[in-house]
């Protein structure tokens, strides 16, 4: 298990234990943490589980796919630390990432 | 108006069934949630049944909406297994096959839709599949694998997905299609066109216009399919893709309106106040085209539920979404917005032969939908078009030269 903190924008912290090969989308919305929509169910297609990648983590989570990047042009405040949740797969070695969730999904 | 505390009924535990009794929660309702499924598992995702699962990149946790233990976390009475036969509305009541019955406060039918069957001779053969539930995916997944010789039924979004995850996993893979094109219903020629040709380049290989009319089989077994012009495909299974059935009886039989789905207006309410119907089996106002409409989407099922949801806690409807959908196949990622309809020219954007391309469907000079294939920006922007309905100009969207932000300021 991984253990995932999920920053609301209002600041509240959540964390939850994300079984390894679910995505960071799946743990918030299986976890019932709101602010992650995931509407297409990880498919990339929808852009509704944007989350921003804390500094310390940017390594170990990866780089964009070109897909990932095309839709994230799309959702609002992007920043260059921005993800697609759903493309973020959960192993042991993120154990301990912290995101911070946007103002909204849509 | 709303009643924080009534007891509210869903009968359906799928997509649309299992967001809204999440939302209820989510929005405060505070009275009782009964959640009927006649499945054995708590609510989980279609999509990837004919994609991640069939490939064995999924299992029953990853395509759970929520986990079990959430229904009882939050107090929702999820029953599993259990089927809604008769609906009394005079009396607030469901009666349930286990023999049992609900009353309810409010009422909301999420009965999805069920795979078409060919009622032809050897349909009943084991090995002629359906892909609807997961059980359904669990019988495909072990009868596709390398060497196996699949028959698929239908060359719709069903159809090419199986048939893309088919060949992923080593099987042979022959797709019968009745019309002259694939994806005839929901898709127009460009793409049908496209489709084909990548299938085909990945081994797979069509019979177009081709009438199923029977399957043979031997020792119980299916063994072929039979077309109208005599020939047989040969097969170890066969999978029927050749769309669904609104599961609306429930509703047409209480005396509620119904035009193959349940009628419901933007709240998703139905011809009874005190009754709903979201999803799949619902036939529902489309603004943007002035007409009715029952659509078997993703998408759909939340944006109905969200409606649902905010008409019982007494919450403002939410803001109107334009449909949308997508289709996994190969390396390629289908979106679609909107529907064709009223469409007087077609505008390709980008060359088919790249395999990053949309094709734009407008009435005059505004987008009615849009086709994108491996072109996030173009469905993105092409949905926000058909939303607002502003008039573009048609040199700019054919034109990959310049951006779509550009071309919908």
């Amino acid at each position: 298990m991984a253990k995932i903190t999920y920053i609301s924008f209002s600041g509240t912290e959540t964390t939850v234990d994300v079984k390894p090969g679910l995505s960071i989308m799946e743990g918030a919305v299986k976890n019932n943490v709101r602010g992650i929509d995931g509407d297409c169910g990880g498919a990339c297609a929808c852009a509704t589980c944007h989350v921003y990648v804390d500094e310390a983590w940017r390594a170990k989570t990866g780089e964009r796919s070109a897909m990932e990047e095309s839709m994230l042009d799309f959702a609002e405040n992007v920043e260059a630390n921005s993800r697609l949740s759903c493309q973020i797969k959960v192993t042991e070695e993120l154990d301990g990432l912290v995101v911070r969730l946007p103002e909204s999904q849509s | 108006m709303s009643d924080l505390n009534s007891h509210v009924v869903i009968v359906g535990a799928g997509h649309a069934g299992g967001t809204l009794a999440a939302l209820l929660r989510q929005f405060g309702h505070a009275g009782a949630i009964t959640l009927v499924g006649d499945e054995p598992i708590p609510p989980y995702q279609r999509p990837p049944l004919s994609k991640a699962w069939l490939k064995g990149e999924a299992d029953a946790d990853s395509l759970a909406l929520k986990p079990l233990e959430f229904y009882a976390g939050e107090n929702i009475d999820f029953r599993p297994d259990v089927r809604a036969v008769k609906l009394e509305r005079s009396a607030r009541k469901v009666r349930l096959s286990d023999g049992g019955e609900l009353t309810y406060d409010k009422l909301v039918l999420a009965t999805g839709a069920r795979a078409i069957a060919l009622p032809i001779p050897g349909a009943d053969l084991d090995g002629v599949l359906f892909l609807r539930t997961a059980a359904d995916a669990e019988a495909l997944k072990a009868a596709v694998g390398p060497g196996k010789r699949l028959a698929v039924v239908g060359g719709g979004y069903i159809g090419l997905e199986v048939a893309a995850s088919g060949r992923a996993l080593g099987a042979e893979v022959v797709v019968l299609e009745r019309e002259e094109r694939l994806l005839a219903r929901v898709a127009c020629e460009v793409l049908s066109t496209f489709f084909r040709d990548y299938h085909e380049q990945r081994g797979v290989t069509f019979e177009l216009g081709a009438s199923v009319v029977g399957f043979e089989g031997s020792g119980g077994r299916v063994t072929g399919v039979k077309l109208s012009d005599g020939r047989v495909i040969a097969c170890d299974a066969a999978v029927v893709g050749v769309g669904a059935h609104p599961n609306d009886e429930l509703a047409s039989e209480s005396g509620l309106e119904t035009a193959r789905g349940v009628v419901v207006d933007l709240e998703a309410r139905t011809s009874d106040p005190n009754v709903f119907a979201i999803g799949d089996v619902a036939h529902r106002p489309m603004p943007i085209y002035g007409r009715m409409f029952r659509m078997e989407s993703v998408p759909n099922a939340l944006e109905q539920a969200k409606q649902a949801a905010c008409a019982i806690t007494g919450r403002p409807a939410p803001a109107g979404e334009v449909p949308w959908q997508w289709s996994d196949q190969y390396d390629l990622k289908l979106q679609i917005a909107g529907y064709a309809f009223d469409v007087d020219e077609i505008v390709v954007r980008g060359d088919p032969k790249s395999g990053k391309f949309a094709v734009f469907h407008l009435n005059g000079d505004q987008v009615q939908s849009v086709e994108a294939i491996n072109a996030p920006p173009e469905f993105m922007m092409g949905r926000q078009l058909i939303g607002n309905r502003k008039r573009v100009d048609k040199q700019k969207l054919a034109n990959p030269a310049i951006s779509m932000k550009e071309v919908a300021a």
